[in-house]
């Protein structure tokens, strides 16, 4: 069995452009990387930063966010709205320290199943090559290891 | 001062102002007074010490509750008043703010434009303690970055004093008091503390004055005011002043730019 470090990579991408550019991309038959799960949203307005930190809390190595190119949303202004969170969050994390280099940000539309695998090729090779995040995971670690002492602690105050 | 408490003390008598929101002689620093008789307002003291944001008790509605206030607003409270407003969180013109000109001089502010001249008119008080820390956090490679911040905010046992303190949280219900679902883990623990002053910034994009007051209030003395500031110095890098109406994120423009999205 190989040893190598398989890196766990989360997806959010919207459902209009980039869900369906990554459809596009398995029905175009174009093989990309197997480590990234693709979860779906309405728009790219809708991606929480904080659902992005829960990624990396609960083990993934990477993130990549994606949606429609701007002036392509189907709302109009979602991905506007999406691409200011994203230049003040990830300003934010890269000053407390979070490794910025393992969230990807992508337009990728309908039409690019080609670009999908591309950016997910490129986001698997740049983590695999950083490594398991332990940092973030060791952070996150301090909670899993306590819980049962914790909930104890609250039966007692119950 | 004599002038700020025969002006409280007259619109107390008149019942134009149910309560007074100043400052009183602490053992070293101004403190707040909350000034309901004319005795309270005997106490009031309003100079240049009085930094303190104190428009936070504005909005504390178990304070508040219907009554008419007054305050005496320093340079960051007048900002934070001036964003309630655009809120919609204080009405314009209900309550009687005073305040201090450049040249030290009380004057009393009846509507947000008045609030908004003043502040043109007065320089922003020089930020060099907080732009130094901020440099010197930005000029650690990223991983000591982390082992920084992870460091500091290992220490905060979640008092929330600085959200208490902040006149822009004022939310009723806040994110880390929902359970559906449970964006914070409820306990003091390094991620969950990280993640809290990462929402609490980003709620606070575009919005916060600047004041410093969660950094002030926090029993610890962590330093969390820095990553505001560093927050407040994003926005003003990518998108300019904080327009009037809407917060930073709650609008856009098709020509932000950016260079990290593929």
């Amino acid at each position: 069995m190989s040893t190598e470090f398989e890196p766990k990579i989360l997806a959010f991408v919207c459902n209009w452009c980039t869900y369906a550019g990554a459809d596009l991309t398995g029905t175009s038959r174009i093989k990309y990387a197997s480590n990234v799960k693709i979860v779906r949203f309405p728009c790219t307005g809708r991606i929480d930063f904080m659902l992005l930190l829960k990624a990396f809390a609960n083990g993934s190595d990477g993130v990549i966010v994606s949606g429609c190119h701007p002036n392509d949303c189907h709302y109009t202004s979602g991905n506007f709205h999406a691409r200011r969170r994203w230049m003040l969050f990830r300003g934010l994390l890269d000053f407390l320290g979070v490794d910025v280099r393992r969230i990807q940000f992508s337009w990728v539309s309908a039409a690019e199943g080609a670009k999908w695998a591309e950016v997910v090729n490129k986001t698997v090779a740049d983590v695999r090559a950083l490594g398991p995040y332990a940092e973030y995971k060791k952070a996150a670690k301090f909670l899993a290891g306590n819980e049962d002492v914790l909930l104890k602690a609250q039966e007692v105050a119950l | 001062m004599n002038e700020l408490r025969s002006k409280v003390k007259a619109l107390l008598g008149s019942s134009e102002i149910d309560l007074f929101v100043g400052y009183e002689q602490g053992t070293r620093l101004p403190r707040p007074l909350l000034a309901a008789s004319a005795e309270d307002a005997d106490k009031l003291i309003f100079d240049e010490r009085c930094t303190g944001n104190l428009a936070v008790y504005l909005t504390r509605k178990d304070l508040m509750g219907g009554k008419k206030a007054g305050i005496a607003a320093s340079y960051y409270a007048l900002r934070s008043i001036c964003r309630l407003i655009d809120e919609n969180q204080l009405q314009d013109g209900a309550t009687k703010i005073f305040a201090l000109t450049p040249q030290g001089a009380l004057t009393s502010l009846e509507t947000i434009a008045d609030v908004k001249q003043l502040l043109q008119e007065t320089p922003a008080p020089a930020k060099q303690v907080e732009d130094a820390w901020v440099q010197e956090v930005e000029e650690m490679p990223a991983a000591e970055r982390w082992k920084f911040w992870t460091g500091e905010l290992a220490k905060c046992f979640k008092c929330y004093a600085c959200r208490a303190a902040c006149p822009m949280c004022y939310c009723t219900r806040c994110i880390v008091e929902v359970n559906r679902p449970q964006w914070l883990q409820p306990w003091a623990a390094t991620l969950s503390n990280m993640e809290w002053q990462i929402n609490r910034v980003m709620h606070m994009a575009g919005r916060c004055a600047d004041c410093g007051a969660c950094g002030a209030a926090c029993p610890l003395g962590l330093p969390v005011h820095i990553i505001a500031h560093k927050m407040v110095q994003m926005v003003r890098q990518h998108f300019g002043e904080p327009a009037d109406k809407g917060a930073t994120l709650s609008t856009f423009d098709p020509s932000d730019k950016e260079n990290f999205i593929r």
